[in-house]
């Protein structure tokens, strides 16, 4: 038995839905090495927000790739991200300043904003010592868990 | 306002399998995933996927409140529950109607009648369907002075259990007082629940469940019934309408049984009855009713052509049955296996890990819903169903040949699964002769591998 090319572009379709970057076979003396072209680990990366709508079934690794995520952020950065899904607030109430704006000094105990779930208001917490340098998540909008809500540059 | 957008708060395949369904029908997705569910299929078939909480159910599948807020942030109109989580949870279906989301299921009224045993046991005696001989009982004399008149032996069942948990079997009624009040502190501890009532055991029963449909204004047709006796502790591995070998007098008893059932409620949408019936006495008990829609419900959609989730959809968006019991058929046979990730050789013990690679067979009269794709992941936080593979024919043979033909071209690695299981127990005699009871399972496994006498 020796491979058509048939039986090829079946093992690359395979390779390519696969978790795998390269795929070394061996048989009858023949000999395929096959490499998914580009094939580098994605970066570690803050969590990305909810895929864009998509009607067609994505290839799998296609949601490994950083394609959605904000601007990469600088090194070093702690991200606060939603402990649970619901609407983010900014402020303690409409029209009264936010809570923490770029530039603030924060401890782990600061509230950066409020999520509520169905009429339960859970604040946030900054978790460590810093400053904040962005807030990713706008007042009012739904986050989902996971989500980033503020940056913070810890203290040295 | 009509439906146009639905979160669907589950995962695994039942979310597929209602994308696919809305996606016909011209509706919006949104599936509400947790953490460990984001790069899923169903995830990558929505049109829109939220995150609502860490992996643990407990966490997010299991939270109304976020499930609600999911669907209010995202201007869903309706919410689809699947089956399991909160499907038959009344206080998701109480909160939609509370902030006027529709619930694709029943009224939270109807979920509790028939989520509380006995509620559900006084409703078939009011609607005139049969119970096996019991009652609650909520002293221990009591229990004795039942436990004669029912006789030896019988079930101490929990009033908050079900699918097997919470029962105790009697076999001489001087154990009885003893057995009552131990049920009666394990229920409370496992259920909250200390209430608990006594039933006849049945030796030798059969699962037979009714599909029931109804457009919650007093209408209910039924879709005939499924055969769910291959059980093991409990846990439904094989299914098939219609059920085979029995009479067809009993067989429009237990359907009429169940449409009286749903009717006396004023169900609304896709529900199950299920029966026990007694092989010796040729007779048939009440057990319970599931108010949504069933892990078996395709072999059913495969024999009638009707799309069960199509109907939930139209009935909870107001349109009613969208046909009448003269237009339902039961054509052939069709028989489900359901492919779990888990290992017969070690006592089934679940195989979560990552599915290296996966085929699923296609050709005539087979049916794969599944979730699972090569690269996909079983996550242990959840159930370990993979997928259910279904097959249709004009008649028990041909259906189960087919099923044998999909599940020898199935090819599942990096997980372990129970397909080779599913192989033996089509071919075993017993099995193909038809209705087998719900002890079959158990019989087959020591006959397999019997107990050692060492």
């Amino acid at each position: 038995m020796s491979l058509t090319s048939k039986d090829v572009a079946e093992i690359m379709r395979m390779l390519e839905a696969s978790g795998f970057d390269s795929l070394t076979l061996e048989m009858d003396g023949v000999k395929l090495e096959l490499n998914r072209s580009g094939a580098t680990t994605p970066a570690v990366q803050a969590r990305a927000p909810a895929p864009s709508p998509s009607p067609t079934l994505a290839p799998a690794h296609a949601h490994a790739q950083p394609s959605a995520a904000p601007a990469p952020a600088e090194a070093g950065l702690v991200e606060v991200t939603a402990p649970l899904l619901g609407i983010f607030y900014r402020t303690p109430r409409p029209g009264e300043p936010p809570f923490v704006e770029v530039g603030a000094k924060v401890q782990p105990q600061t509230v950066i904003g409020i999520i509520e779930v169905m009429k339960l208001m859970n604040s946030v917490s900054a978790g460590v010592c810093g400053e904040v340098v962005e807030v990713l998540a706008p007042s009012g909008v739904m986050v989902e868990y996971g989500q980033v809500l503020v940056r913070i540059r810890p203290e040295a | 306002m009509p439906i146009r957008r639905i979160l669907i708060a589950n995962r695994g395949e039942i979310a597929v399998r209602v994308i696919r369904s809305c996606r016909q029908l011209g509706l919006e997705t949104v599936l509400a995933v947790s953490d460990a569910d984001r790069d899923s299929l169903g995830a990558r078939l929505a049109d829109r996927t939220l995150c609502i909480g860490p992996a643990p159910a407990s966490l997010s599948y299991l939270k109304p409140e976020i499930i609600v807020q999911a669907a209010l942030g995202s201007d869903a109109d309706a919410i689809h529950p699947g089956y399991g989580f909160l499907s038959e949870r009344a206080d998701l279906a109480r909160l939609c109607e509370d902030e006027s989301i529709v619930f694709i299921g029943p009224t939270s009224a109807q979920i509790e009648a028939v989520g509380d045993k006995l509620k559900a046991r006084a409703e078939a005696e009011a609607a005139g369907v049969p119970t096996a001989p019991g009652g609650a009982v909520a002293r221990v004399e009591e229990a004795v002075a039942l436990g004669r008149r029912i006789g030896a032996p019988l079930l101490v069942k929990a009033v908050g259990g079900g699918g097997g948990r919470g029962m105790k079997r009697v076999d001489d009624l001087a154990d009885l007082p003893a057995a009552v009040s131990m049920a009666a502190a394990e229920a409370g501890a496992a259920f909250g629940d200390e209430r608990v009532y006594l039933e006849r055991f049945v030796a030798r029963g059969r699962h037979i469940e009714v599909q029931v449909l109804g457009d919650g204004n007093g209408e209910v047709i039924h879709l005939g019934e499924r055969d769910c006796s291959v059980q093991r502790r409990y846990q439904k591995l094989i299914e098939e309408t219609p059920a085979p070998g029995l009479s067809e007098a009993l067989r429009a008893e237990i359907r009429e049984a169940g449409v009286r059932y749903a009717k006396r409620l004023a169900y609304r949408g896709a529900g199950t009855v299920e029966f026990l019936v007694d092989v010796e006495r040729q007779a048939f008990y009440f057990l319970e009713m599931n108010a949504r829609i069933q892990v078996e419900h395709p072999v059913t959609e495969l024999a009638t052509g009707v799309d069960l989730v199509a109907e939930q959809i139209a009935v909870a968006d107001g349109n009613g049955l969208s046909l009448s019991q003269s237009d339902v058929e039961v054509s052939g046979c069709a028989v489900e296996c359901r492919i779990n990730a888990e290992d017969p050789a070690c006592e089934f013990r679940p195989t979560p890990g990552t599915v290296r690679l996966a085929e699923w067979p296609s050709g005539e009269g087979l049916r794969v819903d599944t979730h699972i794709v090569t690269g996909a992941a079983v996550p242990p936080y959840y159930d370990s169903l993979l997928a259910k593979v279904i097959a249709h024919g004009p008649d028990r043979a041909t259906a189960l040949e087919r099923l044998r033909q999909g599940l020898r071209r199935t090819l599942i690695e990096g997980v372990a699964t129970n397909i080779g299981f599913h192989l033996a127990v089509l071919d075993d005699p017993e099995f193909q002769a038809g209705g087998v009871d719900t002890g079959y399972l158990a019989r087959f496994l020591d006959r397999a591998d019997p107990p050692s006498e060492a």
